[in-house]
């Protein structure tokens, strides 16, 4: 069985303007969307707060569970989980507790006054304090960064210098695009979505590595062809791979974001956002980048050497 | 070809011992109970499971190391009070000032010249920071040397995890990880608690017991109202009613000046009285009941309060002198809080108040949720992924498949060897490395249809499309193992269980991708005449 048929040739370097048009949009979006809402919503683990998760025996009103928490001097915001009418509720709260006994007996003193003790199980209780979401948030950064100049060492070493500026542009790409699809979708930037970023930023790479190194192959067959076609055929003719490598490993991330549970949801949402996003982007921009920065520099001495 | 006949029989040996050594390390955990028959000397232990699987409470506490400072800082002003009244060297002030400081007012030049002698001699640990002259009088500002001070703060900490250790002990929780974290910050797992609220009021208290006497001379009412003579405070008793729940708060006027310490005790139990009603039965050491018999002695017929984290317990009138050494702290317990007292009692008072600066509780049937869910994922995702290798490329399919289901059980088998932990995110790892297991085979098989269009036969095709896809699955492979090593660096319990299995998942793909795989086809074409490969 075959998807993408031998002897396939789509021009992909021609299509590169829309390519990124779509791409520039999609970015753009995000950006303006991070401005709008004063950066990432950042989940409890990097901004600090408090995150409950309640299971009453039967559905209640959020509205209800908001009052009771007003009534005990709690400003918090209540949302569903999981489903309707499986009773399943998320409380946030922007206040943290230092005092170990605190919040937490306050929210189940306050629901049970109001719903009756043993109507409702908590289920998860979770508690950053802003020093330890502040830490976070450093340590993050930094590993972003890190993993960053990690794969860059690992690229150039491998490829041309010309390959690595594609890559990076490419990933740049994908975690710009994951992180405002988040901020679109006004969902929480938490410690899971960070890992599945830092995942995506060494999974997306599988693909263009892909790419580039038929790229290179071809590079020593094809001397006589322009760059721009030796790469065109290059992207043709691993496709089938790019698709299929890339299907096999969305189909489990579609499983689990429908069967994984909803602890896990937004992280499974990246990694589904981040492997569509970097599979096209190592169609769509990786390789059109690789052409035009040879245009603007080409290679010295000899026509193409790589 | 000779050449690859040779390494025919180290690769199948290799194989096998990857396989079997990775059955017998999953063994345990894929049964529900090792069977008789299973040999002493194989592992036994199954994988061990995060906090968000099996349920259970995570804690980052942190010690308040300035407010031990700041004690040891108002015990040594205290001494320091009475020893130079003793020596004659005369103060219009001393104080401790700005938390950690201490401040002296001297009478003229004179006596701070006396008083630096001393200093010098009797209180070494004391440094002047400055010292300015109003009139006659010599202010002084004195603080701790900086050595002792972190002394006073390491050992702060030291003994809060001692007296955390000792309460966990004393509670009784299977496997409890307790573990200092930087300067002074203490890391807490306790798996499979069922009760977190009483865990943390178990941990959480400093547990300073204090007596002291309950001040009856003055209105309490006054007292309230805003008026409240020196010297005293106003401290409160907790009454829970047992029915509704509702909590009522009784004041206190107390006089502020401890006349026992927690110190006192030697052991602390729970015991019942004439109605069934817990109590805390209290053990005083020698020099505790010498000081116990004394002040009960000098104040019969005064209300003698008991004192926890500065609320009131109990406050029973001293109705005869007590030398025994035994007292009781009564008040409304339930059996679980009388028990609880007596472990915090026992296990002693933490130096320093602790704060919270982190807590992830996740309930036992949350835990089990998430397992199943996982499992769930597991087998769809992974049925599929192999029905659609089986429908993309035929046999090559079923062999990749092969390699497919030998990934899953090196990856478990590796985790149970080095007893890594399985977390949430460690089993979508898995379902990911499920996916991601396959990227090889596809690579390799795609390259080997290349060959074949090209009209090669299939040993030639097989040979080519292992070799020349080998280089691009290692390129691509290194860079997601450079991420996941950078979030096995930086990430918490869970995340880094997602960046274990993910990092064994790609070990383990290649292996199979590239050596078991073209271990099968090579066993398959040496065996067999095959004029078309079925890819």
């Amino acid at each position: 069985m075959e998807i993408i048929k031998s002897g396939t040739t789509i021009d992909f370097m021609g299509k590169r303007g829309g390519a990124f048009i779509i791409s520039g949009i999609l970015i753009i979006a995000g950006i303006v969307s991070l401005i709008m809402h004063g950066g990432p919503n950042y989940g409890i683990d990097f901004a600090g707060g408090t995150v409950i998760q309640v299971r009453f025996s039967q559905a209640v009103n959020p509205a209800d569970i908001r009052e009771s928490l007003k009534d005990a001097g709690l400003a918090g915001t209540v949302q569903r989980f999981g489903g309707e009418g499986v009773g399943e509720y998320l409380i946030r709260l922007q206040t943290t507790s230092s005092d170990l006994e605190g919040l937490s007996a306050q929210i189940n003193d306050a629901l049970a006054g109001r719903f009756g003790r043993e109507t409702f199980e908590i289920r998860r209780t979770e508690m950053v304090g802003p020093k330890v979401g502040k830490d976070l948030r450093t340590k993050g950064l930094q590993a972003i960064i890190f993993a960053l100049i990690g794969i860059l060492i690992y690229i150039s070493w491998r490829f041309k210098f010309r390959f690595a500026v594609g890559a990076v542009a490419a990933l740049a790409h994908d975690v710009l695009i994951t992180i405002g699809v988040f901020s679109l979708t006004n969902k929480e930037f938490s410690l899971p979505v960070l890992a599945a970023l830092l995942t995506i930023v060494g999974y997306s790479l599988n693909d263009t590595i892909v790419v580039y190194d038929r790229i290179r192959e071809n590079m020593g067959r094809m001397r006589r062809e322009l760059f721009a076609r030796t790469v065109n055929i290059s992207v043709n003719e691993t496709l089938s791979r790019t698709i299929l490598t890339s299907g096999t490993t969305l189909i489990v991330v579609i499983v689990l974001f429908f069967m994984g549970g909803g602890v896990i949801h937004d992280f499974t949402f990246a990694l589904l956002i981040g492997i569509i996003v970097g599979t096209y982007s190592s169609v769509f921009v990786a390789s059109p980048l690789v052409v035009m920065w040879e245009k603007r520099f080409p290679a010295k001495g000899a026509k193409r050497r790589t | 070809m000779a050449g690859m006949k040779s390494t025919f029989r180290w690769r199948l040996l290799l194989i096998l011992f990857v396989l079997i050594g990775a059955l017998i390390y999953c063994f345990p955990t894929l049964v529900r109970e090792t069977p008789s028959w299973w040999p002493q000397f194989l592992p036994q232990d199954k994988i061990h499971l995060g906090l968000d699987l099996q349920g259970g409470m995570h804690l980052i506490l942190e010690v308040e190391t300035v407010k031990a400072v700041e004690s040891a800082v108002e015990r040594i002003k205290n001494d320091l009070k009475a020893d130079l009244k003793k020596e004659r060297i005369f103060s219009t002030y001393l104080d401790r000032v700005q938390g950690d400081k201490i401040e002296v007012v001297l009478l003229n030049p004179e006596v701070k010249e006396k008083f630096d002698v001393y200093r010098k001699e009797e209180y070494p640990r004391l440094k002047e920071i400055g010292a300015t002259q109003e009139g006659d009088r010599v202010k002084v500002l004195l603080e701790l040397e900086l050595r002792y001070r972190d002394d006073l703060e390491q050992s702060a900490v030291d003994q809060a995890l001692e007296t955390i250790r000792n309460r966990i002990d004393q509670f009784g929780v299977s496997e409890p990880e307790i573990a200092r974290q930087g300067k002074d910050r203490i890391l807490i797992q306790l798996p499979g608690i069922d009760d977190p609220q009483r865990a943390k009021e178990l941990l959480g208290k400093t547990a300073l017991l204090e007596f002291k006497l309950v001040d009856e001379d003055y209105s309490l009412q006054k007292a309230l109202a805003g008026d409240i003579p020196f010297g005293d405070v106003i401290l409160y008793q907790k009454v829970e009613d047992p029915k509704t729940g509702a909590v009522r708060r009784i004041p206190y006027l107390i006089q502020d000046k401890t006349l026992m310490t927690g110190d006192a005790l030697k052991d602390a139990r729970v015991s019942f009285d004439q109605n069934n009603m817990p109590y805390i039965a209290l053990s005083l050491n020698p020099a505790g009941a010498r000081n116990f018999d004394r002040i009960t002695g000098e104040n019969v017929g005064r209300k003698l309060a008991i004192i926890l984290d500065d609320n009131v317990y109990s406050a029973p009138v001293i109705r005869q002198r007590i030398s025994g050494g035994e007292a009781v702290i009564e008040g409304r317990f339930t059996l679980d809080e009388a028990k609880d007292l007596a472990i915090i009692l026992r296990a002693g008072s933490l130096p320093a108040p602790v704060q919270t600066l982190e807590e992830r509780t996740v309930g036992p049937s949350l835990g089990q949720d998430s397992i199943n869910k996982g499992i769930k994922s597991i087998i769809i995702g992974g049925i599929l992924v192999v029905l659609f290798m089986i429908v993309y490329y035929q046999l090559a399919g079923v062999v990749a498949d092969l390699a497919l289901i030998m990934n899953l059980i090196i990856i478990i088998g590796v985790l149970a060897a080095f007893r890594g932990t399985l977390t949430l995110p460690g089993i979508a790892g898995l379902v990911l490395t499920v996916g991601m297991a396959v990227d090889a085979n596809v690579l390799i098989f795609e390259r080997i249809r290349e060959e074949v269009r090209l009209g090669k036969p299939p040993r030639a095709a097989l040979e080519t499309g292992y070799s020349k896809a080998f280089l691009t699955i290692m390129d691509a492979n290194v860079t997601t193992f450079i991420a996941a090593l950078v979030l096995l660096q930086f990430g918490t319990g869970p995340i880094k269980g997602f960046a274990v299995t993910l990092s064994i998942g790609i070990a383990a793909s290649m292996f199979t991708a590239i050596v078991v795989t073209r271990f099968v086809f090579d066993l398959v074409l040496s065996k067999m005449r095959v004029k078309r490969l079925s890819i």
